[in-house]
Parts: C-alpha cells; structure tokens; sequence
C-alpha cells in the first residue's frame, strides 16, 4: 500500500449519505455518539444491498443458473473486499459469519476442543470485551486448562510487566485482546502480544470488531492468527461479519457449524470437509448482508481509513479537552493520541443511565452501561459508565451538544 | 424527560428514606438488575408480633429511578405485615412513582419492591408474585 496524504474529511459533507440524521429527536437534531456499539449506514450501502436483492439475488455457490452465478459473483467479490481491507493473503482465509462474536467463538471452538488441555494457559486481556472473553473463559474451563488475564494500568493501557510470570504458570497456548477497546478506546499493542504469543507456542486471536472501522488493518504486519471484525460496526448491515485465519490453522481445524455448502462427500457412515472458506460457511450464507459489507467497504475506501482515524483523534482530542470543564467529571483511557474515538466517563455519583437518559431529551444518543466489559468495569471499580464514540460522520457541534447537557444533567441531578 | 425527572423523584432521590443497613435484620436479601448494575439490599425488622414491619432499609446503589422508588417503598410499607406487603400489586408503587417508564426503566423502578418481596418470602414464606412484567429477567439471589 503506498502512504499518501489525505485530505482532510469533510464530516459535514458525510452526514449527507446518512439518511438516519434527516430525523429529529425530541424536536431536535440527532447527534449519534454511539457508533462505537453500531455504526449508522449510508446511502451507497443501503442503495447496494437494494439492488442486489432487485437484481440479482439467489442462493450462492448452488444453482448453474445465470443469477445464481451472478449472486456468487457479487457474494465472491465483496469475500475479495474484505481481504484487501485487512491485508488478508488470500480471500479463501476469510470467512464470513454471523458477527464478530461469531468468528470469536469459531476460533474458540475449532481450535480450543482439540487443542487445549490440562496444564495449558488460555490468556486474556482486562480490555477485552466479553465476545473475547466469555469463550475463552468457558473453553478454558471445558478443557481444564488454566485462565489468565493482563491488567491494566490506571489510564486503561495493558501492562505487560506481567508476561513473563504467566508464561512460568503453564503452556501458553491462546492469547486473546482487541486491538481498539470498545469500552475505553485503548489501542492495543497486538503486534508485541502476538510475538510473545509466538514465542510460548501460542496463537494470537485479535478482535478486530472496534478496530477494523476505524484503524488501518494490516493482519500480516500484527502478526496475528485470527482477526474477527464485524459489518454493522463499519457502515454495513447487521447479521454478518468475518474471520480472517491463518490457513494452515484453518486446514488443520474441525468445522464449527456443520450442513450444507460445508461438506466435500456425505456418505452414511462419514463425510468429508470442504475447501476453504466453504468448510466453515456451513448453510446459506447471510448474502445480501456479505454484498452490504462489501459495499461498505468500498465506502470507507473511497474516503480513507486513515483520514477517518485521523478524524476521529481530533475529535477524541477535542472531547477530552471540553468534557474536561464539566464539574465532577472522571475521564477513563489513555490520552488522545493512544486512543480512538471513543471517550468514556463518569459524572460523580451521578448514574449513567440518568445521565444517558437526559441527554436523551436533548437528542444527544450516548452509551450508558458496562459496555460488555464487566472485568474492565470492576478494575475501575464502576457498574456502569457513559460512553460518547465518533465516526466519520460526527462533528464537532455534537460534542459540544453533549457538554451542554452534561451541564444540563449536573443542573437537575448533581 | 421533565416529567421523569419531576421533584418528588428527585426529593426521593437526592434524599433518600430508610436508607442505611439494619444490623441482624430479621429478613433480608439483595438484588441486581445486570443490564444497569443497580443494586438493593433490603433489611426488614418485624415487631414484637413477628408480622408487622416495624423498620425497614435499603443500601446500594442505582440509577435515579431505582433509588427513588426504593426510597418511596421503604415509606409505603412500613407498619404494614409481611402478608400485606406480598399482596401489595406492583401497580400500586408505580403509581406512587407517578412517571411514564419505559420497559427498561421499569426494572430499575421495580427492583426494590421485587427484593423486598424475595426478602419477606425467604423469611415468613409468604409467597412470591408468578408473574411479574419487568421483573422477570431479574437477577434475583
């Protein structure tokens, strides 16, 4: 990939794509500073997975039939998107699933059953959110294996201090975290787990779902094995997401679901396993959502996943910066320029639902909750906490919608 | 939202009845809601006559809603017997609460009264609503 400089994005222009803010929300202008739970979905994408369904949509990989060759196409072209959006060698190493959860738990399953054992180390990440957590939790368990988890310091970065102690404790063989934290916007050091990884004999399961939207990807340069993202995250549709894996690992695994499209023969007494992807792709695939992400892909393309993060920094920046006034607040993560756009907080006692639902009546749509981070929550020792995220589309008058009502939730609460 | 936010929640909220712990309560039990991580523990300790809740308190921590109507609870159930307070209809709190709720907000409102019933059930066996809407999914201990 050549490095270019970007212009600048023009977020103002963006929001034009996005038919979701021609609406008003208690009579006024919605400023959605959730994307980091999902992304809103612009036109081009919409427009995309219309067509598809108007033109050419049937079942893929099934009929000889003219449109059912054409859904292949259309379906094989966006698998060849996404490989390129994170530098996958080869598109057949990608597989499409239902979501990021999904591909987490098709790692945690193919290869946890038949390599994890007693005496093994399955090891997590405080940052991590549960899809990367509760399934290597419960393998681990399943296995009697050992489970293990890195800290984090108290601006919400990993400590790795502690690597050296855990691998003395058993056989490393899974280390799992998110290259961006959904919960606190922290961006992982993956490429230095993934070598330490390595060196205890260990794969290394990254959960792209925060990252890929936002972060250039580059799966070879992390270093990684597996890298789940998501479609809904990265202004695609829900229901579909994708593993990226190692092929080696991928041949050598057990399929996760099992049916059609994932079989070679099936005789009564055995069956045989597709090639990739398909060996994992078991049942009609989620088709017009796969076009969707495609579509979606091509979106951020055009306007540059560089230009989006840089975007998103600044905005990050100019949040901390502002919510900072706010009498009583305590800011969570790292400092801007080691974060996304993500930016969580708490308001004295004040709980975030409260908080969540005033500024609700000033159209102003935030997180409140513990993010699907319950370890991370009790490290900070909170239930809960209000979280703002950007994306290419939010501004800066948005921010500023959400320190004045934090004046406003101050005023009627504090 | 104004009229979430109305004063008497407020009052409630900001000044809380009944709040603190009863050291060897004769009934307690704690609750969670796990989608807001509200939290009530609730202490009853019955007069000489084993049936009348002679002090009742709360502690935990919660969203405005929760802790308000756990703090009217505490006012609304005093003085009354444990027979009583199982028979008392969700309703009858809510209106005292007085504000349109969404279903999720709904838990939060009713999490002390559900507590408070798992409580009085675990001490006297009185018995425990079948159905409950918004109190279903409830991580009762």
């Amino acid at each position: 990939m050549v490095a270019t400089t970007r212009p600048a994005l023009q977020a103002e222009r963006l929001r034009a794509d996005f038919p979701i803010f021609e609406q008003q929300i208690h009579g006024k202008p919605l400023a959605y500073l959730d994307s980091a739970v999902t992304s809103q979905k612009p036109r081009q994408m919409l427009d995309a997975m219309r067509t598809f369904y108007e033109t050419s949509y049937a079942n893929v990989h099934r009929g000889v039939y003219t449109l059912s060759e054409r859904a292949t196409a259309e379906f094989e072209h966006a698998r060849g998107l996404l490989a390129a959006f994170v530098n996958a060698p080869s598109p057949r190493e990608v597989i499409f699933t239902r979501q990021a959860t999904e591909a987490l738990n098709l790692v945690a399953y193919s290869w946890g059953l038949n390599n994890l054992g007693p005496g093994d180390l399955v090891v997590v990440t405080e940052l991590e959110h549960h899809s990367n957590f509760v399934p290597w939790q419960y393998m681990a368990k399943r296995a009697g294996a050992g489970f293990r988890m890195i800290h984090v310091n108290d601006d919400g970065e990993l400590d790795l201090s502690g690597l050296d102690a855990i691998a003395e404790e058993g056989q490393v063989k899974v280390v799992a975290n998110n290259l961006v934290s959904n919960a606190l916007g922290t961006i992982n050091p993956v490429e230095k787990l993934a070598e330490w990884a390595h060196a205890q004999g260990a794969i290394m399961v990254v959960d792209g779902a925060q990252a890929a939207p936002h972060h250039p990807v580059d799966v070879q340069a992390l270093g990684c094995d597996f890298f789940a993202f998501s479609a809904h995250k990265m202004c695609g549709p829900s229901g579909v997401g994708a593993l990226w894996g190692r092929r080696e690992l991928l041949e050598a695994m057990e399929p996760f679901n099992l049916g059609g499209h994932m079989i070679s023969k099936v005789r009564f007494e055995e069956t045989s396993w597709g090639e990739l992807p398909h060996k994992f792709e078991a049942g009609t695939s989620p088709i017009a959502e796969a076009v969707g992400f495609g579509a979606a892909i091509e979106y951020l393309n055009e306007i540059g996943v560089e230009s989006i993060e840089q975007h998103e920094q600044e905005l990050a920046a100019y949040a901390l910066e502002r919510l900072a006034e706010v009498p009583g607040i305590t800011l969570y993560g790292p400092p801007a320029e080691r974060r996304a756009g993500i930016v969580s907080f708490n308001l004295g006692e004040i709980h975030p639902h409260d908080v969540a639902q005033i500024l609700d009546s000033e159209g102003v749509a935030i997180r409140a909750g513990h993010h699907c981070c319950q370890p991370l929550m009790t490290r900070f020792g909170v239930a809960a906490t209000n979280r703002a995220s950007f994306y290419l589309y939010t501004i800066r008058e948005e921010i500023d919608r959400l320190v004045d009502g934090l004046h406003k939730v101050q005023k009627i609460l504090g | 939202m104004d009229d979430l936010y109305r004063e008497v929640i407020l009052d409630h909220y900001k000044n809380p009845r009944g709040h603190g712990v009863i050291e060897d309560a004769d009934a307690t039990a704690d609750g969670m809601n796990p989608l807001c991580g509200d939290e009530v523990s609730i202490y009853v300790q019955f007069a000489d006559d084993g049936e009348t809740v002679d002090e009742v308190k709360f502690s935990g921590h919660g969203c405005a809603i929760s802790q308000a109507s756990t703090s009217m609870l505490m006012e609304m159930v005093k003085g009354r017997t444990a027979q009583e307070i199982a028979e008392l209809p969700k309703e009858k709190l809510l209106d005292e609460v007085g504000i349109p709720l969404t279903p999720i907000r709904l838990k939060c409102a009713l999490l002390g009264l559900g507590v408070l019933k798992v409580a009085l059930h675990r001490a006297k066996g009185t018995p425990l609503p079948e159905e409950w809407a918004g109190l279903d999914e409830l991580e009762l201990k």
